[in-house]
C-alpha cells in the first residue's frame, strides 16, 4: 500500500523539534566556544562551508582572526585542523556528522586520532535530526567512530550538556567527537548536572524493575517516557552515557544488575552503538536479561519531518513509552 | 570533424526559452507555500536544465531504462526542485504530484534519490556527481555505445577533493563523450563562494579538458556551447556556467541568504507576477 501523505515536510537545517512545554537555548554550542575563546587564546574555530548550520557563527563574530572557513571541503578541513593543532592551537571544527565519518574518516583516523592531534570535532545534527535523507543522516557514526583507537567520543543529552562538554573538551588531551546539537536545543538536565568524561550518570532515579540506558537526547527522551510510564505505575531508572568511548563498562554493569529488564535507546542504528557496547559490555560481565533496543534499523531513510521520521523509524515517545509500559 | 550523438537540427530557440519559462512557473509553483527552500539554485540553472532536455540529450520518457539514452547526472541533489519540474516537462513524471515536493512520505523529496524515474544517481552528499559521470562515459565507451553523458555540478563542489579526482580521470580516460555542466552561481551554503576557485575555465583547460564559459541564462550562447561539445576528439568536454540564483524573479535574485530562501506565504503571488512580467 502506498504511504499516507503527511501534511509536515523536510524542514530548514535540523533545529531540533519544538516539543510543547521544553525550555531551549539558541545556539549553546557557538556561544560557549565564544566565552571560551576569549579564556583560551590557542582556540581556533573552523568549518566546512557549515558555519551557519553549526551554530559557530557566535565564534567566528567573537574572534574573526581565529576563525577559518575552508570551502566544502571535508577532509581539508581535518587535515587543516590537525596541522593547527601540531604547532598548538585548539581546533574546533564543525560540519555535519555525516560528512565527518562517511567523507573524512582517514583524515580523523590518521592525521588526527593516531597523532593524538589536539582536534575537537562538533558533528552537527546527527541521526534523524537531520530531515535530508540517508546523505545527510549520521547514522552509523558511532559505530564508525569508535573503531577508530585513541578517539574520545561524547554524545551530549541537551544544552546544558552540550555547553560543558565544549568547555571540557578543551582539556582532553586528543582527538574528540562530540555529536552536536544546533539551533533551538531543548534544556532538558538539571542545573546540577556536571558532565564527567567516561563516567554514565543516573539521571533519572525512579527505582522500580526497568532499567534505560541512553545516549545523546535518546537519554531526554527517556526521561520523558520514564515520568509519563510513572503516571501509570510503572517505575524505571534512567542512566546516560554520555561518553560513548571511553565507555563505562562498571558504571554500565552496576546498573544493569539492579533491573529485571533492560531498554537501551539511541539515535544511531541499533549495531554498533550503544546498544551493541551494553550488550558486549553484559556478556562479559555474564550477565543475561530481557533486553530492548530501541534505535534504528540497518538501512538506509528518507527525507522528511524529524517527528515524521521518529515516528516512521520508532524512535520517538510513543516508542520509548511502549518499551516500558509492555515490554515489547 | 567526427561528431557524437547529438539532434539532428538546429535549437528552436523561442521554443527553448518557452520551456525555461515553464520549469521556472513549475518551481514556484512547487515552492509555494513550503516558507524555504532552494528555489534561487532551481531558477538559476532553468535554462541550462531547458537546453539539454529539449535540445541536447537523447532520451525516451516512456523507457527510462534505455541503455543507449544519454544520460543526465545532477550531482547537486538540493536542485532536487529543478529537477522534478524537468523531468515532469520531460514526462518522466506527472505534474500532479509536483506539489509534494519535500513533503513528508513524497515520492519527491527534498534531495534526489535514483528510484526516481528519470534520476541517474543519489544526490545530497555533494562531491559525487563527477566521478560517477566518468564512470558511465567510461562504460558507454566500453560497450561502443553512442551515449553522451552530462554531469552538471556547482561551484561549491569544485572545492571537493573528488571533483578533482574525476576530473583528472576524465582526461585520463579519454572520456570525450562526457560534458561536465558546471554552475558557477556564486553562492554555496554560507554565503558567496568562500574559497579561491577562479580561474574555473583555465583549471578545467590545464586538466585537460575542452573547456568554454558562458553565461548559463543567455539560451543562444547555451546552446552554441552544448553543439561545440559534441566533438569525438577524446577530450572531455567542460562548459562553465556563470548563472544568477534566482533568474527571472528580481525580488529572489536581491536576497542575500539565497541558498535557503526563505519566504513568507503571502510573498508567492507578488513572486510569480514578477516572473510573468519579467519574461512578457
Ligand atoms: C559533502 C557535502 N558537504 C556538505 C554538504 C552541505 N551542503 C549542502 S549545499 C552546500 C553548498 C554547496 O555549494 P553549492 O552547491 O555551490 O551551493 P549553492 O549554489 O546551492 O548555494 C553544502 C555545503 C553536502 N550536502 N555535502
Ligand atoms: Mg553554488
Amino acid at each position: 500500500m502506498a504511504e499516507p501523505l503527511h501534511t509536515g515536510r523536510t524542514r530548514g537545517m535540523g533545529e531540533l523539534i519544538d516539543i510543547a512545554g521544553k525550555t531551549t537555548e539558541l545556539a549553546p554550542f557557538g556561544t560557549t566556544l565564544a566565552e571560551l575563546g576569549r579564556e583560551r587564546p590557542e582556540i581556533v574555530g573552523l568549518t566546512a562551508d557549515m558555519g551557519r548550520y553549526s551554530d559557530i557563527l557566535p565564534f567566528r563574530d567573537a574572534h574573526p582572526t581565529r576563525f577559518f572557513n575552508v570551502g566544502m571541503a571535508e577532509q581539508d578541513l581535518i587535515m587543516i585542523a590537525a596541522g593547527l593543532s601540531k604547532v598548538g592551537k585548539i581546533a574546533y571544527c564543525t560540519t555535519y556528522s555525516v560528512f565527518i565519518t562517511r567523507r573524512a574518516y582517514d583524515f580523523v583516523a590518521i592525521s588526527c586520532a593516531h597523532s593524538k592531534a589536539n582536534v575537537k570535532i562538533f558533528a552537527g545534527m546527527p541521526g534523524l535530526v537531520n530531515g535530508y535523507g540517508a546523505t545527510h543522516q549520521a547514522t552509523e557514526d558511532l559505530n564508525m567512530m569508535r573503531g577508530i583507537a585513541d578517539l574520545t567520543i561524547i554524545d551530549p543529552c541537551d544544552a546544558t550538556e552540550l555547553k560543558q562538554v565544549v568547555r571540557a573538551v578543551a582539556d582532553i588531551p586528543g582527538t574528540v567527537y562530540v555529536r552536536s546539537l544546533r539551533g533551538k536545543v531543548p534544556v532538558e538536565l538539571p542545573d546540577s548536572y556536571r558532565f564527567q568524561l567516561g563516567k554514565a550518570q543516573v539521571i533519572h532515579e525512579g527505582g522500580g524493575k526497568v532499567g534505560i540506558i541512553s545516549t545523546g537526547y535518546m537519554s531526554a527522551r527517556a526521561m520523558d517516557a520514564a515520568r509519563l510510564a510513572a503516571e501509570q505505575g510503572i517505575a524505571s531508572s534512567v542512566l546516560h552515557v554520555g561518553t560513548i568511548k571511553p565507555f563505562d563498562t562498571a558504571g554500565v554493569i552496576a546498573f544493569a544488575q539492579r533491573f529485571d529488564r533492560l531498554i537501551v535507546a539511541e539515535n544511531h542504528k541499533t549495531t554498533g552503538g550503544l546498544n551493541t557496547l551494553v550488550v558486549e559490555a553484559l556478556y562479559d560481565a555474564g550477565i543475561m536479561k530481557p533486553l530492548i533496543k530501541v534505535g534504528l534499523a540497518d538501512s538506509f531513510f528518507e527525507c522528511g519531518s524529524q517527528e515524521y521520521l521518529e515516528a516512521k523509524y520508532g524512535v520517538d515517545l510513543p516508542r520509548m513509552l511502549r518499551a516500558i509500559l509492555e515490554g515489547n | 570533424m567526427t561528431t557524437l550523438n547529438h539532434p539532428p537540427g538546429s535549437a528552436d530557440l523561442p521554443a527553448l526559452k518557452a520551456r525555461a519559462l515553464n520549469l521556472r512557473r513549475t518551481m514556484l509553483h512547487m515552492a509555494s507555500g513550503k516558507g524555504e527552500g532552494y528555489i534561487a539554485q532551481g531558477l538559476g540553472i532553468a535554462d541550462c536544465l531547458a537546453a539539454i532536455y529539449f535540445h541536447e540529450l537523447r532520451y525516451d520518457a516512456a523507457n527510462p531504462a534505455w541503455a543507449d539514452r544519454d544520460r543526465f547526472v545532477l550531482s547537486t541533489g538540493h536542485y532536487a526542485i529543478a529537477m522534478y519540474a524537468v523531468l515532469a516537462e520531460a514526462g518522466y513524471l506527472e505534474a500532479a504530484e509536483l506539489p509534494s515536493y519535500g513533503l513528508n512520505g513524497s515520492r519527491l523529496p527534498m534531495s534526489t534519490f535514483d528510484d526516481i524515474p528519470g534520476v541517474e544517481m543519489v544526490g545530497g552528499s555533494l562531491g559525487h556527481g563527477l566521478g560517477q559521470a566518468v564512470g558511465m562515459a567510461m562504460a558507454l565507451k566500453l560497450d561502443g555505445r553512442p551515449s553522451r553523458v552530462f554531469c552538471e555540478f556547482s561551484d561549491g563542489e569544485l572545492q571537493e577533493g573528488s571533483t578533482w579526482e574525476a576530473t583528472m580521470g576524465a582526461a585520463t580516460f579519454k572520456c570525450d563523450n562526457l560534458v561536465a555542466l558546471i554552475d558557477c552561481n556564486g553562492i554555496q551554503a554560507d554565503g558567496p563562494v568562500t574559497v579561491q576557485i577562479e580561474p574555473v575555465a583555465d583549471k578545467f583547460t590545464a586538466f585537460g579538458w575542452d573547456t568554454v564559459e558562458v553565461n548559463g541564462n543567455d539560451m543562444a550562447a547555451l546552446v552554441d556551447a552544448l553543439a561545440g561539445a559534441r566533438e569525438k576528439n577524446g577530450r572531455p568536454k567542460a562548459i562553465v556556467l556563470r548563472t544568477t540564483p534566482g533568474h527571472g524573479v528580481p525580488t529572489l535574485v536581491a536576497r542575500d541568504r539565497a541558498h535557503f530562501v526563505r519566504v513568507d506565504n503571502s510573498e508567492w503571488d507578488a513572486l510569480k507576477a514578477e516572473l510573468e512580467s519579467t519574461h512578457g
